[in-house]
């Protein structure tokens, strides 16, 4: 019946208007298609590489004395990168949530200089935090994981301060008020109601940055520097990581060093992905839990 | 001026005087020399057009302007003759005297019924963990909802409807044992049955606290206040001044003011 009607130009009007939602949405959806195909087979080929080699000799050795030999393993770069990392976190987590809260939620004189410092450190590339590591620390007390474990820090304190400082200011103004006007102190009222309402968007913020911190190599080359010949689990000596162990067998050229190092990238893959569908998990938590 | 006994179960309501109060947003006045007596067990109505500074009176009764940022205030309050601008006040302590409900209801979003009803005495230390079912149900009773929720105490706050989470926020407000009670338009985004059920309440609690209740709608106000002050500002942009006050009766039938005439017929607002 509506194709007896007269044209009109506004039916002229939504004509055209669906003709461009029908283009866009196939422009789109080809789009996604293409970013979500580059990202499986991004996956696939190290999946493909990684397989041949990832397997309980992998995880449980340590690499050849010599790199053009076969078989070994990164057991000491999986510990190290755990241990690195770990410490990496611990330095930054709590640093970072204090320094958002403190921008946030208490506006504090030191605000606008830490604002400018973490824009500053966040554009500073990962390098350039190793080498700074390197003077102030390696070059006195020599190469160890803990010096690594400051540099990552050091990377992951801005990213971790950023997502904080976001996720704050979505906690809204009225439950802070609300908690006030029952006679909580401004510190109980962040820890208590501020803080568990932002929790799964902090986590989040967190696990990002530690999936950063896994993959870094450049900064640990000058401080944690790598250790092939045995497990060393003491940070206060040199130590390996995945990504360091990745790096050393992929450039040496031969193809049994190349497969350890494409196991050694499926492993580190695997290791983030558990880690941010972990977080995921716990943030869906959270979600659920304060869901209306 | 008689004072009637005070009942047993709680502490007598306490009294607030107003006195020559600014308050201002870094620096610019939002509601200017208001001198106002609010009376203990009665309900007092603040009516206005909006940007009079109804809010901001309000939340000046309490101390929590002063935690806006640029916000400051001159002249005093005094809660039982003490002024709660005085240096020495500690304001955590007048916030625990003076509860607050808000326009929006604002259950904390982590927290289960129960814990929304003793959030104020757990983080305000008064009162150890644990389950406390006894304070909570005093508490939910009051606020005329325990036979409600009586069985949902471990769902999370949110979860109950608009009229219910504003009851919830009542009785948060009322389980830190406060003696004066501040509602900013506490209905303004409910719908007209719960409207009633917290109007009934008011009713109910000005025989123990004293209200101070911020509306929009003037029939809310004749309907529970029995005070009514009426703020304006005289253009937009000035800062609202007090211009009438008086029992609710007389506001509402010969008001003194031609503004509050104006306004309460509906020529402005
Ligand atoms: N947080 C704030 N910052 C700056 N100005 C504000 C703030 N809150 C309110 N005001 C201003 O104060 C005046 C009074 O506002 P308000 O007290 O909310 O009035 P009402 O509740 O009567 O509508 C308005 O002009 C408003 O713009
Ligand atoms: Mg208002």
């Amino acid at each position: 019946m509506t194709a007896r009607m007269p044209a009109s130009p506004v039916r002229r009007g939504l004509s055209h208007r669906l003709a461009v939602n029908a283009v866009m949405t196939v422009v789109l959806a080809l789009a996604t298609a293409g970013v979500v195909a580059l990202l499986v087979w991004i996956l696939a080929y190290v999946a493909g590489q990684g397989l041949k080699y990832l397997g309980p000799v992998f995880l449980t050795q340590t690499p050849p004395g010599e790199p053009s030999q076969a078989g070994g393993g990164f057991a000491n770069g999986i510990v190290g990168s755990v241990i690195i990392v770990g410490i990496a976190t611990g330095l930054s987590v709590p640093a970072g949530i204090a320094a958002a809260i403190h921008l946030v939620e208490y506006r504090g004189r030191l605000a606008r200089v830490c604002s400018f410092l973490t824009d500053v450190l966040i554009g500073l590339p990962s390098i350039v935090t190793g080498a700074f590591v390197y003077a102030l620390w390696v070059a006195h007390f020599g190469f160890s994981g803990l010096a690594g474990a400051v540099a990552l820090a050091l990377i992951m304190l801005p990213l971790i301060i950023r997502a904080t400082e976001e996720v704050l200011r979505l906690v809204p103004n009225e439950l802070r008020e609300a908690s006030l006007a029952l006679g909580v102190s401004r510190a109980r009222t962040v820890m208590s109601i501020v803080l568990p309402t932002a929790r799964s968007g902090i986590i989040t913020g967190a696990m990002l940055a530690v999936a950063r911190a896994m993959g870094e190599t450049a900064p640990l080359l000058l401080t944690a520097l790598g250790n092939d010949l045995f497990l060393e689990a003491n940070p206060t000596r040199r130590m390996s990581t995945l990504s360091l162990q990745i790096f050393n067998n992929a450039i040496t050229g031969f193809a049994t060093a190349q497969a350890r190092a494409w196991a050694g990238t499926l492993t580190l893959i695997i290791i983030v992905l558990v880690l941010s569908v972990g977080a995921r998990l716990l943030s869906r938590r959270g979600i659920a839990r304060s869901a209306r | 001026m008689p004072t009637p006994a005070p009942p047993s179960d709680t502490a007598a309501p306490a009294r607030l005087d107003v006195v020559n109060l600014t308050a201002s947003y870094h620096g610019r006045p939002a509601v200017a020399d208001v001198d106002l007596a609010i009376e203990p067990r009665q309900v007092t109505a603040l009516i206005g057009p909006s940007g009079s500074g109804k809010s901001t009176l309000l939340r000046c009764l309490n101390g929590l302007h002063l935690t806006v940022p640029g916000a400051s205030v001159t002249g005093s309050v005094l809660l039982d003759d003490a002024d709660i601008y005085a240096k020495d006040s500690n304001p955590v302590e007048i916030r625990q005297r003076v509860g607050m409900v808000f326009q929006r209801p604002t259950p904390f979003p982590t927290m289960s019924v129960r814990d929304n009803v003793l959030a104020g005495l757990h983080l305000g230390r008064r009162l150890g963990r644990g389950p406390h079912d006894d304070l909570a149900e005093q508490a939910l009773t009051k606020a005329g909802l325990w036979p409600e929720v009586k069985d949902r105490l471990k769902a999370p706050g949110g979860s109950l409807s608009g009229g219910q989470q504003q009851r919830l926020c009542i009785a948060r407000a009322l389980a830190v044992d406060p003696e004066i009670l501040l509602m900013d338009e506490p209905c303004s985004h409910l719908d007209p049955i719960s409207t009633l059920t917290i109007e009934d309440l008011i009713r109910e609690i000005k025989e123990t606290y004293t209200v101070v209740i911020v509306t929009h709608n003037m029939q809310q106000a004749a309907r529970v206040a029995d005070t009514t002050a009426f703020l304006t500002m005289p253009a937009v942009g000035e800062p609202g001044r007090l211009v009438e006050v008086g029992p609710t009766e007389r506001i509402f039938s010969t008001p003194r003011q031609q503004t509050t005439e104006d306004y309460i017929s509906g020529k402005i607002g």
